[in-house]
């Protein structure tokens, strides 16, 4: 009998543990979604740390000012919800173009990268530069802040 | 009609939470309970994973009793991801089982609680552990080993 309590008593412990755990990993990834890391630094597409896209790896022209280009699997849900919002955002400004890009298919720019997640979204500069990047689905103040921040070009 | 290899994102959602349940009780539970109730968790991920999500116990509940309230879900979802989600599942409760069955009751308790972790994030925030790992292990594939879009 008491041997039975101790087993409740440690399944008791063992249950707030894993419901401490949920909560706190939720939190974490819920707040990660959609932060767009800040650049410290705007390298030139030369430097040794600079990460450069260019237009033939994804496959379609650079924007003027900004590119957003989206890496995505073909299979998840936030993949979608984040090209209908930036499809959405991109519609109406002409100098910042939006790229959607399979990540399966460009595992080579997925491993240069270390993109870890998609959706995982790069803020590139006129120049090709990766200036931010954002993992998981993003909500649409954070994208406008994100874009507003990049330096137009004079 | 969707095809075969589309699913309700909410009978997903109503699954993992019914999971949680069950592993919850299955914690604190008396051990005999603990075991069946673990069995009992490890074929529904089992038929989930092998068989058909749809026929799924859990999916199947929610298609009788839940979905007819709904009415039809505003996007469906590829049913590999959660697939495989259930497989990796099914691996924890058979430790556990194992853990249990065999005395060790902290591989039992350790296992148990991690599926857990996994259904508690999905029921609630839609986190889909599996679908997060998919990238992460294809990016160990050889480049040029992209299966067609």
């Amino acid at each position: 009998m008491a041997s039975r309590i101790v087993g409740v008593v440690t399944g008791l412990f063992v249950l707030l543990g894993a419901l401490l755990l949920a909560a706190v990993l939720g939190a974490v990834v819920t707040r990660r979604n959609g932060r767009f890391a800040e650049a410290t630094q705007q390298p030139a597409p030369t430097d040794p740390g600079a990460e450069v896209v260019t237009a033939q790896e994804i496959g379609a022209p650079l924007g003027t000012r900004l590119t957003l280009v989206q890496l995505s699997t073909a299979f998840c849900a936030p993949c979608r919800a984040t090209r209908t919002l930036l499809t959405d955002v991109t519609a109406d400004l002409e100098d910042v173009a939006y790229v959607d890009v399979d990540a399966e298919s460009h595992l080579e720019l997925v491993r240069r990268l270390g993109v870890m997640r998609t959706p995982t979204v790069l803020v590139l500069d006129a120049r090709g530069v990766v200036t931010r990047r954002a993992s998981g689905l993003p909500r649409r103040e954070q994208v406008l802040a994100a874009i507003a921040e990049v330096n137009p070009k004079t | 009609m969707p095809s075969p290899s589309q699913v309700d994102p909410r009978g997903l959602r109503v699954a993992a939470g019914l999971t949680s349940v069950v592993l919850a009780v299955a914690l604190v539970a008396p051990r005999p309970l603990t075991l069946v109730l673990l069995a009992v968790q490890a074929v529904v991920f089992a038929v989930g994973a092998l068989v058909s999500l749809r026929l799924s116990p859990y999916a199947l509940l929610y298609a009788t009793l839940v979905r007819p309230r709904l009415g039809p879900p505003a996007q469906t979802e590829d049913a590999r991801p959660p697939r495989f989600a259930q497989a990796v599942g099914l691996a924890f409760t058979l430790v556990a089982l194992a853990g249990f069955g065999l005395g060790v009751a902290a591989l039992g308790y350790a296992a148990t609680a991690l599926a857990l972790v996994a259904a508690l994030l999905n029921a609630t925030i839609g986190l889909c552990l599996g679908c997060e790992m998919y990238l992460a292990v294809r990016r160990l594939r050889p480049t040029g080993a992209a299966t067609p879009a």
